[in-house]
């Protein structure tokens, strides 16, 4: 009885075995009928609101977009390939995503990887990345490490800068208005307790006292935090004309009730992450008017007329007005960058990222120093739109609204 | 010869990463990083029957103090101070707390996570306006896998004496009936604070030496509560009495969830929470306990007939 098992659990191994093998076995170019793309991205967790808006609609959209026009065309290999896409939920653990790149890199064998959303994730992600040589495009990814990483990790590319290319546009565009008159030298600022607050009002901060503004509210709140009315009644007393929170997506949409509720309409009213969200318009009914956030889109460009289209007949909602954008131009990037190769040695591919010139839904993109340096920085929801009111590159698409309307109250 | 077997045993296991490639050893790296955490767990909770979701909190520190630390001192140093940060906390927080017993100490637990994901974020924002840290140290995931085996060997070596010694039987009666332990003379307090901050210190130095893996560190990333809750589940399913039974735990779940994540990356929080349900009604002791049980059945059925 024992004999005969043990035969059997040894050739059931040998089988296992020899099936790893074959699988394992490198696949010829002739015998390929897709370009296999794999990622893992976070499905739960904590990183599922801003991967479920930023980051998934657009993975879904660029395949779409490349297999509805016939794939993309491989020249050294004489074929046109569609996209086959492989999908993990990294569930917003870091140990996950590494382990799910060293799977989709090893096990399935893919070809690209997508990154998984935010700077922690793609931070954690990049020496996996680095080991295996394929490009990782970070397009969620805000951090001041960019030019240091990039000497890390070469084949690593950032597209959405850092909390001071963000806090240094605010603060040079507020300067201007207080010159012209339109505001008072005051400003309040409160953040989020957590990676994003901490980056900007830490850059924010020296920015704002070095212009000569008088900070009279500069705190921070826990993440998490469900009642802003005591933040909302303290600096509704202090006479401020800006007010400036660098706040998360659910903080963004209470910062707003409670400053209508409590009519605290100051001048300029500026909220972090989610204000350029499509679903804040619903949030804040026509309040919404005037405020001032993180990013913005060029609301003259046709192309980006033609993907908030795209992305609203293929996900059913429109993207968001600022790293969405950012993430389907990285994806354009590589697509381009694969044909121009011909093939699909991601050496190659990653060099010709580096080095080539792209057309985007952002118009002429060209990367410096493995970075996109072209960003919007400060936006302002003008007629439906979040229009770009600062570019790191210094053209504006609108003049600001300042100040904003007054709160209409809430019914 | 019973040296020789579990001696063997390592040398094959180390030797493992000159083998196999980057994936497999991403989960021999997993698979060890749970083993570790669940032998620790059973420690002392498998004799006490504290059920401690206290993991995630050592860990935690473990991990921050290497953030904290590896670009000041040579790295076996910091794993040191990693160590002793991790001591000096368990025994604060054993000294405080030890006397709690049943539903309030897994209470306090949990909490005692929270509070250390709190203090250090607090720390960060208002002392040194950062939130996350880099941890660039020249490591790779076969250093960490030798680290945590070594840091496996010498947890189960550690169980295995303690199961022997005077401690080891406190410890089993107090967790029988403190009662008749305080009877007996045992320090009752004394013997779990021993345990606990034994126990502390491993998961300390399991969050220390992963750290390097993860590049970027956060209290969100670290303070992750789903480490504390797999690392029960591990430990019970293989039955925290024995001394591999913690381990037999977390080599199959940890195997299943990453199965389960691969093939079924929408529906894994569901099949997980089911699981956990499945394990704690069918499997109250473990499985080695069921095995036991099982083998006592047919041995009786065999003398009967």
């Amino acid at each position: 009885m024992t004999t005969l098992s043990r035969r059997t659990l040894l050739q059931a191994m040998g089988t296992g075995a020899l099936a790893t093998a074959l699988a394992s076995l490198p696949t010829f170019a002739q015998d390929r009928t897709a370009i296999r793309i794999g990622y893992a991205v976070s499905k739960t967790g904590a990183n599922a609101g801003g991967a479920g808006i930023s980051t998934i609609p657009n993975y879904l959209l660029w395949v779409d977009d490349v297999n509805k026009a016939g794939g993309l065309e491989l020249s050294k290999l004489g074929v046109t390939l569609k996209l086959e896409v492989t999908e993990y939920d990294d569930r917003s653990s870091a140990e996950e995503t590494v382990r799910a790149i060293e799977r989709l890199a090893t096990q399935d064998n893919v070809d690209f990887i997508l990154p998984s959303w935010g700077t922690g994730s793609n931070l954690a992600a990049g020496p996996t990345f680095d080991r295996f040589g394929f490009p990782q495009l970070a397009g969620t990814a805000v951090t001041d490490m960019a030019p240091q990483l990039v000497q890390r990790w070469k084949n690593s590319f950032w597209f959405l800068g850092g909390g001071h290319d963000y806090a240094n546009a605010l603060v040079d565009l507020l300067v201007k208005q207080r010159d012209a008159g339109a505001i008072n030298n005051k400003v309040a600022i409160a953040s989020v307790a957590d990676g994003f607050g901490i980056d900007l009002s830490k850059a924010a901060t020296p920015a704002f006292q070095a212009a000569g503004f008088e900070l009279v509210y500069d705190k921070t709140y826990p993440l998490g935090t469900s009642d802003f009315a005591p933040i909302i009644n303290e600096v509704s007393g202090l006479g401020v004309d800006t007010f400036v929170a660098f706040s998360y997506p659910p903080d963004t949409f209470a910062l707003t009730q409670q400053a209508v509720v409590a009519n605290f309409s100051p001048k300029i009213f500026y909220l972090g992450v989610g204000t350029a969200f499509p679903i804040y318009p619903n949030v804040a009914g026509p309040n919404h008017n005037g405020v001032m956030g993180v990013g913005g889109i060029d609301p003259d460009s046709e192309a980006i007329a033609a993907y908030f289209e795209r992305h609203t007949a293929l996900v059913g909602q429109a993207p968001d007005s600022w790293a969405s954008a950012v993430t389907y131009a990285s994806l354009e990037i590589l697509g381009q960058a694969i044909t121009r190769v011909g093939d699909l040695d991601k050496s190659a591919v990653a060099a010709e990222i580096a080095s080539g010139e792209f057309d985007t839904i952002l118009g002429k993109v060209k990367l410096v120093d493995n970075q996109l340096r072209a960003l919007w920085t400060v936006g302002q929801w003008q007629d439906g739109k979040f229009v770009g009111l600062a570019h790191t590159e210094g053209k504006a698409a609108r003049e600001p609204v300042v100040p904003k309307p007054a709160w209409v109250p809430a019914s | 010869m019973i040296f020789l077997i579990p001696l063997l045993a390592l040398a094959a296991l180390a030797a493992v990463p000159f083998f196999v490639g980057a994936y497999p050893l991403g989960l021999g790296i997993g698979i060890l990083g749970y083993g570790v955490l669940a032998t620790a767990w059973a420690l002392f909770s498998g004799p006490t029957r504290y059920i401690s979701l206290a993991t995630v909190a050592f860990f935690g520190i473990g991990a921050y103090t290497v953030a904290v630390l590896a670009d000041l001192m040579p790295y076996p140093l910091v794993l040191l101070c990693a160590a002793l940060i991790g001591l000096v906390v368990a025994l604060l927080v054993g000294l405080a707390t030890l006397r709690l017993a049943g539903i309030y100490f897994v209470i306090f637990t949990f909490g005692l996570a929270e509070l250390a994901r709190q203090l250090v974020t607090y720390y960060e924002v208002n002392v040194t306006r950062t939130l996350g840290r880099y941890v660039f140290l020249p490591i790779g995931p076969e250093h960490i896998y030798w680290q945590l085996l070594g840091l496996l060997a010498v947890t189960l070596a550690l169980a295995f004496w303690i199961s022997r010694a005077k401690i080891g039987l406190a410890l089993r009666v107090i967790g029988d009936d403190p009662v008749v332990a305080s009877h007996l003379g045992i320090g009752i307090t004394r013997t779990k604070l021993a345990l606990f901050s034994l126990s502390a210190v491993v998961m300390t130095l399991a969050g220390a030496i992963q750290a390097p893996r993860w590049t970027y560190i956060e209290p969100s990333i670290v303070f992750n509560p789903t480490v504390s809750f797999l690392t029960v589940i591990m430990a019970l399913l293989g039955g925290p009495n024995r001394l591999f039974g913690p381990l037999l735990g977390a080599v199959p779940l940890f195997l299943l969830f990453e199965w389960l994540s691969a093939n079924f990356p929408n529906h894994y929080s569901i099949i997980l929470g089911l699981l956990f349900i499945a394990i704690v009604f069918l499997l109250p002791n473990g499985v080695l306990a069921a095995w036991d049980k099982l083998t006592a059945r047919f041995k009786n059925n065999e003398a009967r007939a």
